[in-house]
């Protein structure tokens, strides 16, 4: 019989603990590395994160534009089309941003059920850095899909009005949100059991810009509607960056902007982890 | 003495109302093999799953390496590797991209990655296909690769889960023969398999687990040893006379479509001369007759209770 020797286990790696911290970082980074490679060998999901909105841009603007622009306070009917291109492209930078959610959602959901995410739950890797690796390759893919959606915005004929500084600012609340949303994506692709619910449940959050005053003033809309996208946070997010690219007055909203990013980033990372804590030990 | 390496004591899981380990004991030495053996559902996987940090047991305790499972998951998962059933690949990734990245999840440094990469490609007869997707790989070479990936960073305890399933004999004995490779330099293995003939192959200490429990352990032959004679097959040329010795033998199995019957025996002459004797006197024709040594599947077989003899 053998017998137990309570002396080598407790000397065995002791180091661990203190590498623990660096590694998480370390780790993160391994897994964005990963993702990224998955996203330029096979751009098919990317691709479409960033044709959804241009399709909608085209739209809204050839199609509705003329006649929404035509409505909006203050406009020159005649010059409707124009006006609607400039008040429109924050709405649609935004649902840019909300729609690579439904690819990160998805790609996590898939993820989930692959064997190489139980090899990875049986190495001593930091959960935050398995996450991280999905939000920040999300948040660079949805950094680079704003930049090809506003090229086609300004191929088309928007016109910013304001400074560098102002275009600086703007390009770092695109990144809080960018990075924020991609919590909630990454949640929301934990919390579904299977692909097709992952790619559904985000929706949601591209119909926020829809129901703030992405593409109407929401002084247009009907008091309980003006209620809700007063107070939800794509509002002042497309408020922050309409009054950035186009010297719209600002007020608070650029302090709620980053409240709200906080607020998001916060809860897609604890609604993330505890759901892979509970998916990860049965 | 060895302080041993995997240490699993009173181990319980239950899913809902479905128990699927009962208090499951085991033992494994550090620096040799232990094969879990068990039929489809005997909660072999989940045994391999609690040891590897992946499910939390209901009870008992279970130490790999010192550390304690539910206690130092992280102590534990620095010193395992696991290769479970389902491949664990990145599949959009090449067999290079697969091994780098473990290299540097197991933090070995970029120029120490690179270099255990090459040794592994080269290791597992995977330099050629390095850089192709793993959409052209094949069984045999994503096991392979698979495997690889456990052993980047030279973990001191293996749980193999049924590492030869759905492999031709060729790839088999290429994993078998890794698998010595790893024992001889000194790594811990714990194997699950239905295979009898790979648990005889490889392992040290065999357990069998059914239905929840450790119904036997012990090396390969300690166990042959619990069926002592093996059995005698008979064959007859028609259902009649099968009928009729499978009356006259008790204890005896019938293969109906094979026309057979399978007789326990303690071996030697002796028995088997009874045997004839017998048939002998009720003028039946025995058409073929084969003996069998006990191998482990005899074993198996008399402990899952599948023929209903007792050990």
């Amino acid at each position: 019989m053998t017998t137990l020797n309570p002396q080598p286990p407790a000397t065995k790696r002791p180091t661990l603990g203190t590498d623990r911290q660096s590694h998480v970082v370390a780790d993160a980074i391994t897994m964005l590395r990963r993702n990224l490679l998955h996203i330029v060998r096979y751009p098919g999901l990317s691709m479409f994160t960033i044709l959804g909105p241009v399709v909608i841009l085209l739209l809204v603007v050839f199609v509705f534009g003329g006649t929404l622009g035509a409505g909006l306070p203050g406009v020159d009917p005649a010059g409707g089309r124009d006006a609607y291109l400039a008040y429109v492209m924050p709405g649609i930078l935004l649902i840019t941003i909300a729609g690579t959610a439904s690819g990160v959602a998805i790609t996590v959901a898939m993820d989930m059920t692959e064997g190489i995410t139980a090899r990875f739950r049986t190495m001593a890797i930091s959960r935050a850095a398995v996450l991280a690796g999905h939000v920040l390759g999300n948040t660079i893919q949805a950094i680079i899909a704003v930049v090809l959606v506003l090229g086609v915005g300004l191929l088309v004929g928007f016109r910013p009005t304001t400074g560098p500084l102002e275009w600086l600012a703007a390009a770092g609340l695109i990144v809080l949100i960018a990075f924020a949303v991609s919590w909630i994506g990454v949640a929301m692709g934990m919390q579904s059991k299977t692909v097709e619910t992952a790619s559904n449940l985000p929706l949601i959050l591209t119909i926020l810009p829809l129901l703030g005053s992405g593409f109407v003033p929401t002084a247009s809309m009907p008091g309980w509607l003006q209620w809700f996208a007063q107070y939800q946070p794509f509002t002042p997010f497309i408020e922050t960056i309409r009054g950035l690219l186009l010297g719209t007055p600002l007020g608070w909203n650029p302090v709620l902007a980053v409240g709200w990013c906080v607020v998001i980033a916060v809860a897609g990372y604890a609604w993330s982890m505890v759901i892979y804590e509970l998916r990860s030990v049965r | 003495m060895n302080a041993p390496a995997i240490e699993g004591h009173g181990l319980q899981k239950s899913y809902g109302k479905k128990v699927v380990l009962d208090e499951v004991d085991l033992t494994v030495a550090a620096g040799t093999v232990t094969a879990l053996l068990g039929p489809n559902g005997a909660g072999k996987t989940t045994t391999v799953h609690i040891l590897s940090t992946l499910v939390r047991p209901d009870g008992g305790t279970a130490f790999v390496n010192g550390c304690d499972v539910v206690q130092n998951p992280d102590g534990v998962r620095a010193a395992i590797g696991l290769t479970g059933q389902f491949s664990a690949v990145d599949k959009l990734l090449t067999g290079e991209e697969n091994l780098l990245l473990m290299a540097r999840l197991r933090h070995l440094g970029e120029r120490r990655s690179k270099a255990r990469v090459a040794e592994l490609l080269e290791q597992f007869d995977l330099v050629e296909a390095a850089r192709k997707p793993l959409a052209t790989y094949s069984g045999g070479m994503q096991r392979r690769l698979d495997l690889a990936m456990t052993l980047v960073a030279t973990p001191s305890v293996i749980f193999l889960d049924e590492p030869t399933t759905g492999l031709d004999p060729r790839s088999r004995h290429t994993m078998w023969d890794i698998v010595r490779e790893l024992v001889a330099d000194g790594t811990t293995v714990l194997l699950t398999t239905q295979r009898l003939e790979e648990a005889d192959e490889l392992a040290d200490r065999v357990a069998v687990l059914d239905g929840g429990h450790i119904v036997a352990e012990g090396t390969p032959d300690e166990l042959k040893r619990l069926v002592p004679g093996g059995h005698i097959r008979l064959r007859f040329a028609d259902v009649a006379a099968l009928d009729s010795a499978s009356r006259l033998l008790d204890q005896s199995a019938r293969d109906d479509a094979g026309l057979a019957l399978t007789v326990p025996s303690a071996g030697g002459v002796g028995a088997l001369r009874a045997v004839l004797d017998r048939l002998d006197a009720a003028h039946l024709e025995v058409d073929d007759l084969s003996i069998h040594t006990p191998d482990l599947d005899d074993v198996f077989f008399a402990l899952t209770g599948k023929k209903g003899t007792e050990s």
